[in-house]
């Protein structure tokens, strides 16, 4: 089954199939060294620039700011949700998150 | 690879979405085909209809243009009837009830949860007063922003009303131009006070004089690649280049055509002219110009104004917003209005509508500072206008914190925001207002509030910038805010520096209380502008002088309101939604 999906209104959605799945402005807890020193980050998502399916994953390239130090980076290939029989399952932003290594450079806009 | 956007575009685009507009809108909302939202919700923003955020599915924000925001007699009163009579949501705004019209930084209108079903006969409406939508969101030229005194101020220098309306005409609807790479903002300056903003634009016309052919020409100088989104502000740059008012058409097609061409369509965040414009530069900009989309030799840039520039810049001698009661050449009055954030509940806009009719001319302009202004009031009739109640709170001569605020939309109905702003703005003003006293020969401080990096209320541009973040506050996200300091247009245009980062909201007054009290004491004298302190000081002292601190200010909106379906709901969990909605609003049960 072909998974469309796509960053939308300047980077201010996930859109997969057509349905606006994942938001900017939240707070994601991202696990040591993946974004800054800060243990674990707590990072404000800013944008997205870039969605992409890694296998059953869809991950994102997102633009964020750790709310403890305030390193302002971007990150690539942040893991959002995954696909299980079709439908999207988004993670939690509160859920300790670890970047997938790329699979595939089949990035979407 | 062409992006999603750029696809839609291709296969339909500028006037044929009117047609499936309209399609939709018979057949009800459930007719959008689950898989083609996406790319229905891009390409309705042509037509001035931006689908709201998550929890509000079904209802769209439309947007109103009025070229220099100049809305004719007759036409404010119609957009108040349409908000009242389709601008109603499934639950109420503490602040503003249910039924407004926002005034917005560039001069336009906008009118929240509109039924797709409704649009038909909105557009009808318009249009039968001489409005539109038209390109008013979308990849094209959007509302032609200008001086919105042109014709009725006496510091005008050449006639920005007739250029922005010629624009209007020649670029709406204009095939040619229809798709551009992304959106495309101009400016037409006719002032020598600067109040169209041109720096801030794509495209800016901005007054100037020129030798040609021996004799004095008033016309316009041109800059390009102007902007303040994404944490990428630039200030447009003189392509040196000045256009006679018989050119300046030709001029701005020739560089729209240039962006069309050119502008990046595989990355839409690299795709403003801003971004063109670091690639190239002036030189070759304008040599790109010159040898392929003009058939005429440019003249050199004459002599501008930006001496005199006084609009949003902090320091200067001059007007810096068009609030108050000023003279018109011919011996009537504009009486500008201030309106809070922008936002004019529907029993107040009939009341100002009425006052617009019976005291002025009946036209209503809008500003870029969220204000609205009446023209043509008679001097014996100055009085009896200042003295009708509903200029009590929509005042000629308002306090300055509630004169200098500026706010974007915010999580109330945006998607891109972090933070609320609009309930969040007013509460500021009002407390700063019965709190804090403004330092000897402070008259204008201008407070900017953006949800967020697209900057929307223009918050680099102030004295105090207030954009939307999130910070931990014992333990729990908050909604925050990063502090800037020392912006302003004028001669000599300054973007702030962000100073203070993540405070959270429910400090950030007691931290500009604090910031104009250490002003006060430190600043040279009585007469050093607040603009002048920030400017001789580096971010680290500035940084010292800002003082977050809670005071008694109560700030209801610190948690995650972007998780709301309405941040004012009773019950506002997004679970509670009543979107979709059919268009009587009844909800529409999902799928699941």
């Amino acid at each position: 089954m072909t998974i469309a999906v796509r960053t939308l209104d300047d980077g201010a959605w996930i859109s997969v199939n057509d349905s606006r799945q994942v938001s900017v402005s939240d707070v994601w807890t991202l696990s040591h060294g993946t974004f800054c020193g800060c243990e674990p980050a707590y990072v404000l998502l800013e944008g997205f620039f870039g969605v992409d399916v890694s296998g059953s994953i869809v991950v994102a390239d997102t633009v964020g700011r750790c709310l403890d130090c305030g390193t302002q980076d971007s990150i690539d290939r942040l893991p959002v949700g995954r696909i299980v029989d079709g439908e999207f399952k988004p993670y939690g932003p509160e859920g300790v998150q670890s970047i997938v290594e790329p699979t595939s450079r089949t990035r979407r806009e | 690879m062409a992006s999603d956007v750029e696809q839609w575009k291709d296969e339909l685009y500028g006037t044929d979405i009117r047609a499936e507009i309209e399609r939709f809108a018979e057949e009800g909302w459930e007719a959008i085909p689950d898989d083609e939202h996406d790319a229905w919700f891009e390409r309705f923003k042509w037509y001035g209809l931006y689908h709201q955020r998550a929890g509000q599915e079904s209802y769209f924000m439309m947007r109103i243009g009025p070229p220099g925001g100049v809305l004719e007699p007759g036409q404010f009163r119609e957009i108040v009837e349409i908000a009242d009579d389709f601008s109603r949501g499934p639950a109420e705004n503490p602040v503003f009830g249910n039924g407004w019209i926002d005034v917005t930084t560039r001069q336009a209108i906008q009118l929240h949860w509109i039924r797709l079903e409704d649009v038909p006969e909105i557009f009808e409406r318009l249009e039968s007063v001489g409005l539109s939508t038209v390109q008013a969101c979308g990849d094209s030229w959007r509302n032609i922003v200008g001086c919105p005194v042109a014709g009725k101020d006496k510091h005008e220098h050449v006639d920005a009303d007739a250029l922005a309306t010629e624009l209007h005409d020649t670029f709406k609807k204009n095939e040619a131009h229809s798709n551009l790479p992304r959106k495309w903002k101009v400016s037409v300056t006719g002032c020598d006070e600067g109040c169209g903003q041109g720096d801030i634009n794509d495209l800016a016309f901005e007054p100037a004089e020129k030798e040609v052919d021996g004799e004095t020409v008033t016309g316009y100088n041109v800059r390009v690649g102007g902007g303040l989104s994404r944490n990428e502000p630039r200030f447009a740059r003189d392509i040196d280049v000045f256009a006679t008012p018989e050119q300046a058409v030709d001029v701005a097609g020739g560089i729209s055509a240039l962006f069309r061409d050119n502008g990046d369509r595989e990355n839409r965040y690299n795709a403003r002219i801003k971004f063109l414009m670091d690639e190239w530069g002036p030189e070759k900009f304008r040599e790109t110009l010159q040898e392929e989309y003009v058939d005429f030799e440019l003249h050199a840039a004459g002599e501008d104004l930006r001496e005199s520039y006084s609009y949003n810049a902090g320091e200067a001698d001059g007007k810096h917003d068009h609030v108050g009661v000023h003279e018109q050449p011919d011996g009537n009055y504009y009486v500008g209005l201030n309106v809070l954030v922008g936002r004019i509940g529907v029993d107040e806009a009939y009341d100002l509508a009425d006052a617009a009719d019976e005291h002025g001319s009946g036209e209503v302009r809008l500003t870029q500072r969220q204000n609205i202004v009446f023209t043509d009031v008679p001097e014996e009739s100055v009085d009896d206008l200042r003295s009708q109640d509903v200029l009590e709170h929509y005042s000629p001569d308002p306090h300055p914190f509630q004169r200098g605020s500026i706010a974007c939309t915010g999580t109330e109905f945006c998607s891109l925001s972090i933070v609320e702003t609009k309930n969040r703005q007013v509460r500021y003003a009002r407390w700063l207002t019965n709190n804090v006293e403004l330092p000897e020969g402070v008259e204008n401080f201008h407070v900017h509030l953006s949800g967020c990096t697209a900057s929307c209320a223009q918050p680099q541009i102030a004295d105090v910038s207030l954009r939307g973040m999130k910070t931990r506050k014992d333990g729990e996200p908050v909604e925050a805010l990063d502090i800037g300091l020392g912006g302003g247009l004028g001669e000599e245009p300054q973007f702030a520096s962000w100073i203070a980062e993540r405070v959270p909201a429910d400090e950030v007054p007691g931290a500009i209380a604090n910031l104009l009290e250490n002003f006060e004491e430190a600043r040279d004298s009585e007469t050093q502008s607040f603009r002048e302190f920030v400017g001789e000081r580096d971010d680290e002292e500035l940084a010292d002088l800002i003082e977050p601190e809670e005071t008694d200010y109560d700030d209801p909106f610190m948690h995650n309101t972007k998780r709301t379906w309405y941040p004012y709901a009773e019950d506002d969990d997004l679970n509670e939604s009543p979107a979709p909605a059919k268009a009587d609003g009844t909800p529409i049960p999902s799928d699941d």
